[in-house]
């Protein structure tokens, strides 16, 4: 696949900002655990967050494929500042963008597109990881109030979110049926900010636990109709495995970059590091996984502005790439040798940072059960 | 070799399991988070004589064989990896070099410090331009009438930060490359050094590691190790030694993180089953507890070649290191991903598990090198 | 000072799943691992303390299984000069007061100031053995004993009781205390004595040295289950204020408040 002129014109924006603002912050944020207020601010400036999302909303109304562009190349750089952005400009712009109607959007999408607000995506609960249908957060209609009741854990952005966005049941014995979607603004009474996580990598995004305790929100946050909460939801998930995907291949494209400089600017009983054919091996089985994620993931993002099925590539797409980011980011550290384990140099930042997407939005053993589903049929 | 253990194998490894449970375990959270040097439990590690294993009991130690090394090394680093690693260097990079080609002198003077603790050794080998290649070296040694005169910078040095005995390498005559090496043992005092900066880790953070700096520093004669030229040999033959050490670490770090993926997939409940119910993750956790079962024969092995006085066991030594490390990345991964988010975060074992298990494909000679060793044997 | 102290090799039970196995009268113990039982840790440091103190010797000695003698080299190293291994496979249906008359029989030979047993086998915890022990060689004891300060001739004990109560007791020599967790900290062998220990013999007594006549079983086990699960589950809903106001009328039910 070759990048279209204009995509390639993007990527350049988007690698320079990186480059020049992102990466220098990277290792402050994850020695200090800080948000990244000032870069979220300069993202928006740049207009990064409504990459898929039409102009009359604020978007800058590209396509998908320039939003995983974008999603890579700051996570190339930065890891913290690449979730936060993927968890905004995915997670919680989708549902909207996508189930919200017009009065909705004007609300809520328009800020959050233009990168006026901060978003988030309250999926996970203590009892419901990767079964999403698991849901406990209760939610009770009482005249034109919603009531919720609950708690949302591991929320990205959860503590800085303006609009959030999660789900709710009527009645666990419904399971997915009894789910819906809603939005909650920050400062609502009743919506409170529970533990943040200490984590082994991501440092710089925060993640934390969100709770419901008789929280009232007006009946016109519901998004699309009662009971569509968990095909919302999925839906978004789809898409957002491409984000995921696109996080996990910018980390390994990350590490890697150091990785190669590293070799062919440090010699070894007097032969520069890349003459040795072991690492020549090394380089080239990286160079060309990490190249194989990378065509699974812009050909998720094709299917996806053609309006195409991508469940099964973009579930590819996400396995693939974090798994090879893992060989990726533990082989670049080992290429810098004792150096690579030092906060001095950034790999031992990635392979923390990057350990993540096996993880998060559907671990890879869920993805396989996806892609084995599709591949049978069944 | 023999599959079973003996009675007294059987008995260290009951015992020094119990103490790391009990002792070790619950400090290793903590010590990860302060990267605190742990004192009080190397002075306990101590009492039972685990800082001299295999020394003589006429120098102070415990007189155990090297199998029993590599099981007391491992269920030590199944509670705690600092101190493992802690643990390890004091045996086999600092006293067993004395152990072996010191003078009697030597012997007698240093041995009983190491194994009763009131000193903790070092090794200083690698520098900022000498890692895998150990020759590139650059600290010197000049000898001065009475005293050699050392200069140089060693860097990620375990233990450094704490230690008292030094066994260090530097050349006597750089002309000779590696035939010009020699190794000496500095004490702590020694005018002329000090320590340079600490390193901050990504695992194994409780291990005092620290640049060491060699200004004109003095020593007396009587402290070169072995003799004049000799270094590179005594390096190589040491290092066989401690691989067999940290493929143990490996071992008990992998089964510690297989313990906990165990208990956590009873336990954690998705889709109305226990994940232990799902092929997937029974998929990982029968190949973690494979993997760690080959790890720990081929490292017990090691082990057993050297208690069978084999004069060469470099193969098996770079064997056991690298196949146990290379297992140990990917079962703490794996055991990561059995927790699924709650492996992420610090709250979980399975966490620091993750990071202590990175460094053991690095030290003591990359997994890169140890296929070197092990293909130059294969092909010699 | 000559000390006896009797041991038992116990299945470690506290966090392993327990299943019955085909007879119904025992638990399945192929994956269980196995230590010595708690309160004979403790009982055996006490004895090293005091002989570290007073001097004479320790004998150890366990009724068990071929295994048992780990445990008994442990002890050993831990302190103990002898140690004798009775073999459990010669007898069969075992109880607290047959396992005690087969002790009694081995030991009225020895010499000894004091025996020490724990206070109970977390196993099949019938806190008998001691107790059967002492009234079979007709000596003095005391049972859960948490402290003991003692002369050549009488020792000072402390009883832990129920309810936070202490019992002081003055007892003769020879006695017999079962002892308590907590009342010393137990060691950890080192590494030199656990090399000797190894080396060094385990007098093993069989059936033939046990005196025969009349070994008396008052107990059989019968059976051995677990309880079926009854609890109940009740799902409190609503808001917090709601559910919290149920759950204290069912506390008020129930009697709990
Ligand atoms: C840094 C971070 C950021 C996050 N951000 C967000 C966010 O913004 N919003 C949000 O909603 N959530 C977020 N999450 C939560 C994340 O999506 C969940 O952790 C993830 O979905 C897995 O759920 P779990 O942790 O409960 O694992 P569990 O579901 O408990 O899974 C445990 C293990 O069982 C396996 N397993 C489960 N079911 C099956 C099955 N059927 N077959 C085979 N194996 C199975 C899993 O693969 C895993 O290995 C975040 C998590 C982290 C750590
Ligand atoms: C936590 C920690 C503790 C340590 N403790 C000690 C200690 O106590 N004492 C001490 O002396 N040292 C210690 N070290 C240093 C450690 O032993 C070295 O880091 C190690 O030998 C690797 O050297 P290097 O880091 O310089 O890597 P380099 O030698 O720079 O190697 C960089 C990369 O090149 C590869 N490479 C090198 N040569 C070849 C080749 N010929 N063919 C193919 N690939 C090759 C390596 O595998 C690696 O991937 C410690 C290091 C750490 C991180």
């Amino acid at each position: 696949m070759i990048l279209s002129e204009k995509h390639l014109k993007f990527r350049e924006k988007v690698r320079e900002f990186a480059d020049n603002v992102v990466a220098p912050r990277a290792k402050d944020l994850d020695l200090n655990s800080e948000f990244p207020y000032d870069l979220v601010k300069k993202m928006g400036e740049m207009e990064l967050y409504g990459l898929f999302v039409p102009k009359k909303y604020g978007g800058a109304g590209l396509d998908t494929l320039s939003y995983a562009i974008a999603v890579e190349e700051i996570s190339r750089a930065c890891g913290s500042t690449g979730i936060f952005f993927a968890a905004h400009s995915s997670l919680a712009v989708t549902p909207i963008y996508q189930a919200g109607n017009e009065s909705q959007k004007q609300k809520w999408l328009i800020p959050l597109a233009k990168g006026e607000k901060i978003g988030s995506f309250g999926l996970t609960e203590p009892n419901s990881g990767s079964d999403a249908s698991a849901t406990e957060t209760i939610v009770k209609l009482v005249e034109d109030e919603y009531i919720i009741n609950g708690i949302k854990c591991f929320i990205t952005s959860g503590h800085v979110a303006d609009i959030i966005v999660f789900t709710a049941t009527k009645d666990p014995s419904l399971h997915y049926h009894g789910i819906s979607a809603f939005v909650v603004e920050k400062g609502t009474p009743g919506f409170i900010h529970g533990k943040k996580e200490d984590k082994m990598g991501l440092r710089g995004s925060i993640t934390s636990e969100l709770i419901f305790e008789d929280c009232k929100i007006p009946k016109e946050n519901l998004l699309g109709n009662e009971g569509d909460g968990f095909k919302i939801f999925m839906q978004t998930l789809d898409s957002g495995r491409i984000s995921i995907g696109a996080l996990a291949l910018g980390i390994a494209q990350g590490a890697f970059d150091y990785a190669v400089k590293f070799v062919k600017s440090n010699t070894i009983s007097g032969k520069p590091l890349y003459k040795h054919q072991s690492i020549q091996s090394t380089i080239a089985e990286i160079g060309t996984e990490i190249e194989a994620a990378r065509l699974l993931i812009y050909q998720a993002a094709e299917l996806k502005d053609a309006g195409k099925p991508l469940t099964k590539v973009a579930a590819m797409g996400k396995y693939y790439a974090s798994l090879i980011g893992m060989k990726a980011t533990n082989t670049a550290i080992e290429l810098h040798g004792m150096l690579g384990l030092t906060n001095k140099y950034p790999v031992e930042r990635f392979i923390r940072d990057e350990k993540l997407m096996e993880i998060g939005e559907g671990t890879s053993e869920i993805q396989k059960i996806v892609i084995a589903r599709q591949i049978l049929g069944k | 070799m023999n599959f079973e253990l003996t009675n007294d194998q059987k008995m260290l490894q009951t015992e020094v399991r119990k103490f790391a449970e009990n002792e070790l375990a619950p400090l290793a959270p903590e010590i990860d988070v302060s990267g605190e040097f742990p004192k009080e439990s190397i002075k306990k590690c101590a009492e039972l004589g685990l800082l001299g294993i295999f020394v003589p009991e006429k120098y102070g130690g415990s007189e155990f064989d090297y199998v029993s090394l590599a099981i007391a090394i491992e269920e030590i680093s199944r509670a705690c990896a600092s101190t493992g690693i802690i643990v390890a260097v004091n045996n086999s990079l600092c006293a067993y070099p004395i152990m072996q080609f010191g003078t009697e002198e030597q012997k007698q003077k240093y041995l009983p410090l190491l194994c009763s603790g009131e000193k903790i050794g070092a090794i200083g080998i690698t520098e900022p331009n000498a890692g895998s290649d150990v020759a590139a070296m650059e600290t010197t040694a000049v000898l001065e009438g009475d005293h050699y005169i050392l200069n140089g910078t060693k860097r990620f040095i375990t233990n450094a930060g704490e230690a008292g005995i030094f066994v260090v390498f530097a050349y006597t005559d750089k002309e000779l490359k590696h035939k010009g090496m020699s190794a000496f043992i500095v004490d702590r005092e020694s005018p002329g050094f000090s320590l340079g900066n600490h390193e901050d880790l990504m695992g194994i953070r409780a291990t005092a590691n620290c640049e060491l700096i060699y200004e004109d520093c003095k020593i007396p004669k009587e402290n070169l190790l072995g003799e004049e030229g000799q270094g590179f040999y005594i390096c190589m033959n040491t290092l066989d030694v401690s691989r067999i050490d940290i493929g143990a670490q490996a071992v008990g770090i992998s089964q510690s993180a297989l313990d906990e993926a165990v208990k956590y997939s009873k336990e954690r409940v998705a889709f109305g089953r226990p994940i232990c119910k799902f092929e997937m993750i029974q998929n990982m956790l029968a190949e973690m507890a494979t993997q760690i079962h080959a790890a720990r024969l081929i490292v017990y092995y090691a082990g057993w070649c050297k208690d069978k006085g084999m004069k060469r066991f470099s193969k098996e030594a770079a064997m056991a290191k690298y196949y146990a490390a290379n297992i140990s990345v990917d079962v703490t991964r794996k055991a990561v991903q059995i927790f699924g988010g709650y492996g992420y975060s610090k709250d979980y074992t399975v966490e620091r598990l993750y990071r202590d298990a990175k460094i053991l494909e690095l030290y003591e000679g990359t997994s890169e090198i140890q296929k070197v060793v092990i293909a130059g044997e294969l092909v010699k | 000072m000559d000390i006896i102290v009797c041991i038992k090799r116990v299945p470690q039970t506290a966090e392993a799943d327990v299943t019955i196995d085909s007879s119904g009268k025992d638990i399945e113990k192929d994956r269980l691992s196995f230590d010595m039982n708690e309160s004979d840790s403790y009982a055996l440091e006490e004895a090293v303390l005091l002989k570290e103190k007073f001097g004479g010797t320790i004998t150890v000695i366990s009724l068990g299984y071929k295994d048992t003698e780990d445990t008994l080299r442990i002890a050993l190293a831990k302190g103990a000069d002898n140690a004798i291994r009775i073999k459990a496979e010669d007898f069969e249906l075992l109880d607290g007061f047959k396992t005690a008359q087969i002790l009694k029989s081995s030991i009225s030979d020895l010499n000894y100031d004091l025996i020490f047993t724990g206070c109970i086998a977390t196993d099949d915890a019938y806190s008998q053995v001691g107790v059967a022990l002492a009234e079979l060689l007709n000596i003095p004891h005391a049972s859960l004993v948490i402290n003991i300060d003692t002369s050549e001739e009488r020792a000072h004990v402390h009883r832990e009781l129920e309810g936070g109560l202490m019992e002081h007791l003055d007892i003769s020599l020879p006695a017999l205390c079962t002892i308590q967790t907590g009342i010393n900290e137990p060691r950890y062998a080192s590494l030199i004595a656990i090399r000797r220990a190894a080396k060094k013999e385990i007098k093993i007594i069989g059936q033939e040295e046990i005196e025969k006549e009349n070994l008396l079983v008052n107990t059989q086990i019968e059976e051995l289950f677990i309880p079926p699960k009854t609890k109940e589950v009740e799902i409190l809903t609503g808001t917090p204020g709601e559910s919290a106001g149920k759950l204290a009328a069912i506390f008020k039910e129930k009697g709990l408040c």
